[in-house]
């Protein structure tokens, strides 16, 4: 099908962007990389009544240090974030991950902002901010705030996120030689939205410290295991009983059915990815 | 009344003006108002693949982006890739391999395929799988796909070697960069 009709703005400056966001005449909608509003607006699930397209606000496009964190704009693709010497020094979580989010044609247009906003339940995005400790920073006509990642997802397709607001950009603390970090997901196939999968970051392993395990395409969103997470902390790697704990409190997790797996099945393959994931928690810094 | 908004830009070389709608993408415009039918439309959710072409140098769902957000760019459609050294190539190796039997994925296959000899991919197939993941071929198997753009690959790579060991030889063509850049 072929989406609905709709007018058509693309502002050059952040300003003119938030100043039509917040006008009351005309309900308009962000066009980002348009790898998930466009297919949505073809199947006619959304019919926005103007498009404001980001494309062309240099401002929202960079990658850059800022003591501490890595800032990125919400407007970086992940093929751009792939090629980044910065991501792969601080952010090793993403280098991991990143190949796994959709196929190459997807992440040459799909963005980092774009995939938060959105807060799709199947995506890998929301998990990593949350494993990683991320703030997102938003911005309206007359405001920014800044929002953790733990706060900012709410449910299917919600965040923290009001209609008059951008996402400005995601700031991620960068990773020391100390930090560990593992990836594991599952899918039908190289790219598909994964049956179930896992992002976890500590910042020790022997014994494991600050650990976060974050599921996705499990539940309504990404969804931190803290449970889990209490039975590992302070325990080594190779503390049988402590995993074994652990692997029981996911029971507890609020767990949802798509068209390829049961709750109960995603329950199972929850506990497959964490134990690969932990198996092999890689070092931070490459 | 739809709104609609000038646009210019280069096709396979050509310059091109129009005037379109904001609700037409990019790859009904092709097809439609240009009449370069060579890339395919199947699903029109990002899903197939068979739509991919070059915008800029990068390979993108012509299905999931705006004819306006191609204002300025430099297209390049299946109709073209036989004028690049890798394109062409590529092409030979799908006849030679046999890796088309209906022909719909073919437009999309090629953009992936050029994409990831472009980008220095090696020879290993499980990567080749991985590049091409994102493009549905329902007639082929995808082994015969796989095949002829590994053999791409041999081809230039030992042609790099021939050309390292005769000094003074002309450059291979063989390029780890990703096209455009
Ligand atoms: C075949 C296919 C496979 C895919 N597989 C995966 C996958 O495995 N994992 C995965 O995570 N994703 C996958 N995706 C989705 C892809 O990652 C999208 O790129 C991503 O979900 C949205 O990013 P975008 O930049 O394309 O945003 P858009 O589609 O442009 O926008 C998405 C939503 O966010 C809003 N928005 C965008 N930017 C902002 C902003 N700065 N501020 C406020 N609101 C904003 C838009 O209004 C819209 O509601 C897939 C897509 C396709 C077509
Ligand atoms: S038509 Fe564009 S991906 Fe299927
Ligand atoms: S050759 Fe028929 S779909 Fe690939």
């Amino acid at each position: 099908m072929k989406a609905p009709d709709f007018q058509y703005q693309c502002p050059r400056t952040l300003n003119d962007a938030l100043v039509q966001l917040s006008s009351d005449d005309v309900e308009c909608q962000p066009l980002a990389g348009g790898q998930s509003l466009m297919p949505m607006m073809n199947l006619r699930l959304a019919q926005p009544e103007m498009l404001l397209d980001l494309n062309n606000i240099a401002e929202l496009s960079f990658i850059r240090e800022a003591g501490s964190h890595i800032e990125i704009g919400a407007m970086v693709r992940y093929a751009t974030l792939l090629e980044s010497k910065l991501i792969h020094h601080h952010i090793p979580l993403f280098v991991q991950a990143l190949p796994h989010i959709a196929h190459a044609a997807i992440r040459n247009r799909g963005t980092i902002g774009g995939s938060v906003a959105l807060a799709d339940p199947a995506a890998e995005m929301p998990a990593l901010l949350k494993a990683l400790d991320a703030t997102i920073e938003v911005v309206s006509k007359s405001s920014t705030r800044t929002i953790s990642a733990d706060d900012f997802f709410l449910g299917t397709y919600e965040t923290a996120l009001r209609s008059d607001e951008l996402v400005h950009s995601i700031k991620v603390p960068v990773a020391i030689s100390e930090h560990r970090y593992g990836f594991y997901e599952l899918a039908r196939r190289h790219g598909d939205y994964a049956l179930a999968g896992v992002a976890i970051g500590a910042h020790s392993v022997e014994p494991y410290t600050n650990l976060r395990i974050v599921f996705f395409s499990i539940s309504d969103c990404a969804v931190r295991a803290v449970e889990a997470e209490d039975a590992l902390n302070g325990k080594l790697s190779n503390d049988s009983t402590a995993l074994g704990n652990a692997l029981e409190t996911l029971s507890k997790l609020n767990y949802y059915e798509d068209a390829n797996a049961s709750s109960a099945t995603k329950n199972h393959l929850a506990r497959v990815v964490m134990q690969r994931a932990l198996s092999k928690l890689s070092t931070a810094v490459s | 009344m739809s709104q609609k908004t000038n646009i210019a830009l280069s096709v396979n070389g050509e310059q091109v003006q129009a005037s379109v709608p904001a609700r037409l993408n990019l790859v009904d415009f092709l097809r439609d108002h240009l009449g370069l039918t060579g890339s395919h439309v199947g699903c029109e959710q990002g899903a197939c693949g068979a739509c991919t072409l070059s915008v800029d140098g990068v390979m993108v769902r012509g299905c999931l982006m705006l004819a306006v957000q191609a204002d300025g760019a430099n297209i390049i459609t299946v109709e073209a890739f036989g004028e690049s050294v890798t394109g062409e190539q590529l092409q030979q190796s799908f006849v030679e391999h046999n890796a088309l039997q209906c022909g719909f994925c073919t437009p999309g296959m090629l953009a992936s395929g050029i994409d990831y000899i472009e980008s220095g991919g090696s020879t290993d197939r499980t990567h080749i799988r991985k590049h091409i993941s994102g493009n549905y071929c329902r007639c082929t198997g995808y082994q015969s796909i796989v095949d002829a753009i590994a053999s791409v690959v041999e081809g230039r790579n030992s042609l790099a070697v021939e050309t390292k060991q005769t000094p003074g030889a002309e450059e291979s063509g063989t390029s780890n960069k990703r096209a455009g850049e």
